[in-house]
């Protein structure tokens, strides 16, 4: 059996299933996430608010803090997914290495991100 | 062989020849009205030069054997006129594109063949022949769904037009996910959820981005990317489902 049969079609399981679901789930959650962030920011700036104003805010709500907690979790599935999917394309580079590698992005995005989320709440 | 003078307007026609190392050779080729593409390289393969190597069958769009690159686009060549695609009077013509090259522009067409057994991209049928025939109405929205991609003449015409398939060798490719979808709405066929399994792998439905090169270049006019939309759609809902 070659390797192009090997790598095929039946092999790899419902993993892959499993990331296109993930993926197109993450970008349902951040299309209305994004809008919401962008629109955010330029009240915010036009509205001629400091940053301390702004956090003063976000400290004040539950919501913007889990808002934007649901936004971390999702972009950093979305990305990793993503990520891992352009390697595979775009180089040789595949198998147990790369996944290990794009947990590892996804890792670090939640841990950057929920560290922001923190400074919010 | 000498190449015979026409008095009338010329095409310039370059010509792969080789295999995957080789070089494109040029041939002048009288231009006649309704002319098509395979008609130009019959012409040069009898008139020219009988070693150059191509293939066809039918000649009326129906066996999807001709196709090639036309000025760099994948084409059926027997329904192709010239006067369509030839720019300032010249064609290049090359073998498919994403596949081996045998010899000139005759493509081999295993691997292309090879991803319809892999997608399991044929008929499990789910009662014997001597069977009454099933009886599916027309506007079963299935039966549409399998109507809208069952005329592939098997071309290759869509592989030849893939990125992904450039960049992902394995990915099964338009033309054979497009047979697994027509397999899926099949309400006789005797195991659909296996032609789904077959198609939610590794380098199956879901590499495709949705480029719609297949469906552009189809010369059946129609939807791989459809196709492949709605076995990612049905895959998805099977696997949440725990049918996959």
């Amino acid at each position: 059996m070659d390797a192009r049969v090997q790598g095929g079609a039946v092999v790899g399981g419902r993993r892959e299933l499993w990331l296109f679901v993930l993926q197109r789930a993450s970008a349902a959650l951040l299309a209305p996430l994004v809008l919401v962030h962008l629109a955010t920011m330029i009240y915010a700036i036009q509205g001629g608010l400091s940053a301390a104003e702004i956090l003063a805010r976000t400290r004040a709500s539950v919501a913007w803090p889990l808002l934007y907690a649901l936004f971390v979790a999702a972009a950093s599935v979305h990305g990793a997914i993503g990520l891992r999917t352009i390697v595979r394309e775009m180089t040789p580079w595949r198998g147990a290495s790369l996944d290990a590698a794009a947990v590892a992005f996804a890792l670090a995005c939640l841990a950057l991100g929920f560290r922001a989320v923190g400074a919010l709440a | 062989m000498s190449e015979p003078r026409a008095n009338g307007p010329e095409l310039s026609v370059e010509v792969w020849r080789g295999r995957a190392e080789g070089r494109f050779q040029t041939y002048r080729v009288p231009l006649r009205p309704s002319q098509t593409v395979l008609d130009v390289v019959t012409y040069v393969q009898r008139r020219i030069d009988p070693t150059l190597s191509y293939r066809f069958a039918c000649r009326v769009g129906m066996c999807g054997s001709c196709a090639m690159m036309v000025n760099g686009a994948p084409r059926w060549t027997c329904r192709t006129h010239v006067a369509r695609v030839a720019k300032d009077r010249r064609l290049r013509l090359a073998p498919l594109r994403n596949l081996p090259v045998i010899k000139d522009l005759a493509a081999d067409m295993t691997p292309f063949f090879d991803k319809w057994r892999e997608a399991e991209a044929r008929f499990l049928p789910s009662s014997p022949r001597a069977a009454a025939t099933a009886r599916i109405p027309p506007a079963d929205p299935e039966r549409a769904a399998a109507d809208a991609a069952i005329e592939c003449i098997g071309c290759g015409v869509c592989h030849a037009a893939c990125d992904v398939v450039a960049w992902q060798p394995d990915y099964l490719g338009p033309a054979a996910l497009n047979r697994a979808w027509t397999l899926v709405n099949d309400a006789r066929d005797a195991d659909r959820r296996a032609h789904l399994a077959a198609v939610a792998g590794d380098a199956g439905c879901h590499a495709c981005h949705s480029h719609q090169s297949c469906a552009t270049f189809c010369p059946k006019g129609l939807n791989p990317t459809a196709s492949i939309a709605g076995l990612k759609r049905a895959s998805a809902l099977a696997l949440l489902a725990g049918r996959l």
